[in-house]
């Protein structure tokens, strides 16, 4: 495939079928969007089959250079953590579209062109390698995201449609001064040469603060969170999915690609800064989504102290860290995905949201039960399922750091179980005390084929991850060397080569040797 | 002694004249009847005129002993001031044939306006400049009221011109103080005077001169007379007054400052900055309120100004290049917005301005609410729109000249501008419909609509060409 410029293919499928499905009736824009979904899911299957894992290669495959913007240019090209990345985007993004299937029934055309021009713009983010052209992916898709919310969206869908498009813009311009700043400063607008350029630390601070604001907002860290659950509740069941499973990994990637490898310095002087908002995000967010009665203001609340675990990992400036925020981003993407879809499930069912409407739904829907306490488990991070691998290596990355920090965040576990068992039981458990609720439908066929693919993939990524973990060691190896001499001094002084002593540690070297073993066989 | 290089250097004025004066024959004696023959003429001058553009630079820069300026800069503005004035000849017809008002006169206005407009951008001295101005100036008076039954359009006209005179009298003023001072009318001849350094008497002037100007591009706090006359001008002339004469206003007040005034830019630069804070912060603010879509259109344009001086206020080519540009893609912009507004009737073909009566239009007219939303969110500076790359552009000589806190206030404050821009969104897209439009709208008006899209959806792939041009229109002023 040397030349072959797949990845612009894989941004023409959907554009083409975006464009075509304003053109046609509803049933037409349906099957375009699932096809075309599916195209790209296959296209992006045979990128990472194609993708060169050794680590011995180049560092930036599949690139593309068209100098045809003046100013900037189409410069594409990834390396494995983008890759992942655009794995999860083309994975889910069939399934938001059969999500929507039946739920959607006003200006489907629109609405599927809308879902394929976000995804169009959602691997343009991962696969930009110009500044510009990135800045341009990364704010466009506020349009469709605006209209999917403002459209399709519940009772109260323009007062959130309206502050997920300011906040994130405001949080994104002053990100775009910052680029102006570094682009006269370097030179070059080239992703992988801004990232091994030295700027000043002084100007480093002011630049890193620049684009915090940005990722800040668009992850979202407390305590610019509050668009999140607004957002979140009103959005229709897909919209959710794709804004809990990649619009918010769009920060994580910000901070991987760009906040670390350009500001090092200024990096590891402001980690204080984010491991206090991630502490603060990790205990309050989840006290909220305690006493939430909304299940999806709930869920975006647990959203918000996941992704706090990403942060601290991402700042803990080490191997196991990086690694562990890039496993939390995949799982809690497609975990995340999945109670959005479970909760849209019996939401469409019986058109609430409000917990206390449901009750013993384990009885009269045992399919269901059993696949949402799979997501609830997957979500309070039990062993085996995608989110403790990463939140393990998380969290083991940060108690090199800062063995505080690591105290305070690994209480977001257990309060995590606390709020999504809780969850569990209110919905599944009890007693039937309605009687609608207690007459609704088992899964439907359609339903099971969005929530089986999300199961066996998270159970995948927690029985096997070094199938996730091998396209991006090397990138996150080099990040690490990148971070190494700015690298904040932990405080956990742990003594490499003495002997391990049981319980964390040995945990971890088991984990890092299960795959090993597996792939002996 | 008039050679004939200067003749040709102001080819296209004589063209424009020419037909112009013609043209004024055949309505006088051919009476309205030709009104609809007078406006195709009129464009087709116009476009003569505008192929004429390219033998104007060709005679070297100066003409008539350096009153004229014939250079990258002018043809540049004057290409985008004679396509601005033919759109909004082409968008009248459909307007005023509701009312039988549709006269020659309209388009042989928007001629004479466009000769004034043409010598603005190629002045090279005081007197030519305000001769340029006043002509430009006196026929738009005339057409803001040009429809003469109407109350709100009269209106227009007066406020319009009252404050217009006043505005000239202060650059007047303003010029002949610069001209006691420096002993010159030639922007060459103000600019060796304030090079051993500015006095008071020529800062006095230099404020005055740019008072007046500000006045022209309407900006804060001169912006006063702009919401009533954009409201109360028939929407063809509107289109028209925040198109073609920003520009040729933007153009003069550029080329004042970099040629005249360009020793003193120190002492101007601050004001620029304070006016293109003030105009982006006032625009933005004061446009949230409005009910009326082409007052709204006002602030947006006072808005716009502000951003377009930006790239002025950083003071080198490349800033210059950028407020070029931005006036390009913004003449771009508003033609199409003003071809959608110019598409809101009522079902009996009467047009309507409310805000409100756009509601739910998504569901009734998908492709006209397209277009609206296209360049709403242009304007609001939403990427991959066009209208980003324009704030973009000035932004970023802004920080190139090291001016990134200015940078930064402006596209914060670009935010707020992004709420009222998203509000017509939200009334389009979000809300249930109201009342419906007639079912489609005019072939003209839906070509216009179409072309400005296309050009802002995939304008990036322009930017070779237009980065090209204004760097070599800005180079020429320095």
């Amino acid at each position: 495939m040397d030349g072959f410029p797949i990845l612009s293919l894989m941004m023409a499928v959907p554009m083409a079928g975006a464009i075509a499905c304003l053109f046609v009736g509803a049933n037409s824009a349906r099957w375009i969007a699932l096809i075309a979904t599916l195209v790209d899911f296959v296209l992006g299957m045979a990128l990472w089959a194609q993708f060169d894992q050794s680590g011995s290669g180049a560092q930036w495959q599949f690139q593309e250079y068209a100098p045809i913007f003046g100013k900037f240019a189409w410069a594409l090209g990834i390396d494995g953590i983008a890759l992942m990345l655009i794995a999860l985007t083309v994975f889910l993004m069939p399934i938001c579209i059969g999500a929507s299937w039946n739920a959607i029934q006003k200006r489907v055309g629109e609405y599927m062109a809308a879902f394929l021009f976000m995804e169009v713009l959602m691997i343009g983010v991962f696969t930009a390698q110009d500044l510009y052209l990135f800045y341009i992916m990364f704010e466009a898709g506020l349009i469709p995201m605006y209209l999917i919310i403002g459209i399709w969206g519940g009772a109260d869908r323009i007062y959130a449609s309206y502050k997920f498009f300011l906040y994130t813009l405001f949080g994104s311009v002053l990100m775009l001064i910052a680029m102006m700043w570094m682009v006269h400063e370097a030179g070059t607008t080239d992703i992988p040469v801004l990232m091994a350029y030295n700027f000043d630390p002084h100007i480093q601070t002011w630049l890193f603060l620049a684009f915090f604001a940005s990722f800040a907002v668009k992850m979202p860290m407390w305590p610019v969170h509050t668009w999140l659950p607004d957002a979140h509740v009103q959005a229709p069941t897909a919209g959710s999915v794709i804004l809990a499973g990649v619009l918010l990994k769009m920060g994580g990637y910000g901070f991987i690609r760009f906040s670390l490898p350009m500001f090092p310095e200024a990096s590891a002087q402001l980690a204080p800064l984010v491991w206090g908002l991630s502490m603060v995000a990790v205990v309050y967010t989840s006290l909220v989504a305690l006493v939430q009665s909304d299940m999806k203001k709930l869920i975006a609340y647990s959203s918000v102290a996941h992704m706090a675990i990403v942060t601290v990992g991402l700042f803990a400036f080490n191997q196991a860290g990086i690694e562990g925020a890039m496993m939390v981003m995949l799982g809690h993407g497609l975990v995340a995905g999945a109670l959005f879809l479970c909760v849209g499930v019996i939401y469409d069912r019986l058109h609430t949201r409000e917990i206390a409407r449901y009750g013993g739904l384990s009885i009269n829907m045992p399919r269901y039960a059993m696949l949402f306490l799979f997501f609830t488990m997957a979500s309070v991070g039990l062993p085996g399922t995608s989110n403790f691998v990463g939140e393990f290596l998380s969290l083991m990355g940060i108690y090199q750091a800062s063995s505080w920090v690591a105290l305070i965040c690994t209480t977001g576990i257990i309060l995590g179980a606390a709020y999504m068992l809780y969850l569990y039981r209110r919905i599944c458990y009890g007693e039937q005390v309605n009687a609608d609720a207690a007459a609704m439908p088992d899964l439907s066929g359609r339903e099971i084929w969005l929530l089986a693919p999300i199961a066996a993939v998270v159970l995948w990524m927690g029985v096997y991850p070094e199938s996730f973990l091998k396209p991006m060691r090397p990138d996150i190896h080099a990040l690490e060397a990148r971070l190494a001499p700015a690298a904040p001094a932990g405080d956990s002084k742990i003594k490499m080569g003495a002997p391990k002593p049981a319980g964390e540690a040995h945990e971890g070297a088991h984990h890092e040797e299960a795959p090993a073993h597996g792939e002996a066989h | 002694m008039i050679d004939s290089a200067s003749l040709l250097a102001v080819l296209p004025e004589l063209i424009l004249t020419a037909g112009g004066l013609i043209l004024l024959m055949v309505a006088a004696f051919g009476g309205d009847g030709t009104a609809r023959i007078v406006n195709a003429l009129s464009v087709l001058t116009l476009i003569v005129a505008g192929v004429a553009l390219s033998s104007t630079i060709a005679h070297g820069p100066d003409a008539f002993d350096g009153l004229v300026r014939a250079d990258a800069f002018s043809v540049y503005a004057k290409a985008l001031i004679y396509g601005a004035a033919a759109v909004a000849i082409l968008l009248a017809p459909r307007f005023f044939s509701t009312d039988s008002a549709l006269r020659p006169e309209y388009p042989i206005l928007i001629l004479f306006a466009a000769i004034g407009m043409g010598m603005m951008v190629s002045a090279g001295d005081m007197l030519t400049l305000y001769v340029g101005l006043e002509m430009n100036s006196l026929a738009s008076y005339v057409l803001a009221s040009f429809m003469r039954q109407d109350g709100r359009s009269s209106e227009a006209g007066l406020k319009y011109f009252v404050l217009g005179s006043l505005a000239s009298g202060i650059l007047l003023y303003g010029i002949s103080l610069l001209y006691g001072f420096t002993g010159s009318t030639a922007f060459d001849g103000i600019a060796v005077a304030l090079g051993d350094g500015v006095g008071k008497g020529e800062l006095f002037g230099l404020v005055f001169v740019l008072a007046g100007l500000a006045f022209k591009i309407s900006a804060v706090p001169f912006h006063m007379w702009t919401p009533d006359v954009y409201e109360g001008a028939p929407t063809p002339v509107t289109t028209f007054f925040a198109s073609a004469p920003k520009v040729a206003a933007m153009g003069l007040t550029v080329r004042v400052a970099i040629e005249a005034l360009g020793p003193a830019g120190m002492d101007w630069q601050q004001i620029v900055i304070f006016v293109a804070l003030a105009s982006i912060l006032f625009g933005a603010v004061a446009a949230i309120g409005q009910s009326n879509i082409k007052r709204l259109m006002a602030y947006s344009s006072i808005n716009n100004v502000g951003f377009a001086l930006i790239g002025l206020a950083a003071g080198t080519p490349a800033g210059v290049a950028a407020t070029m540009s931005y006036m390009a893609i913004y003449v771009v912009m508003t033609i199409g917005a003003f071809a959608c507004i110019l598409q809101m009737r009522d079902a009996d073909g009467k047009p309507v301005e409310t805000i409100a009566s756009l509601a739910g239009l998504s569901q009734s007219r998908k492709g006209l609410a397209a277009g609206f939303a296209i360049f709403m969110f242009s304007m609001a500076g939403i990427p991959p729109l066009f209208g980003f790359w324009a704030k973009f552009l000035v932004f970023d000589a802004a920080v190139a000249s090291g001016l990134t806190a200015l940078a930064a206030f402006g596209i914060a404050a670009s935010v707020i501008g992004a709420f009222y821009y998203l509000k017509i969104i939200k009334t389009i897209y979000f809300d249930e419909p109201t009342g419906a439009y007639e079912a489609k709208g005019g072939a003209v008006e839906n070509i216009v609509l179409t072309a400005c899209a296309v050009v802002i959806v995939m304008g990036y792939l322009l930017n070779p060409l237009l980065d090209q041009a204004s760097a070599a229109a800005a180079a020429s002023l320095f």
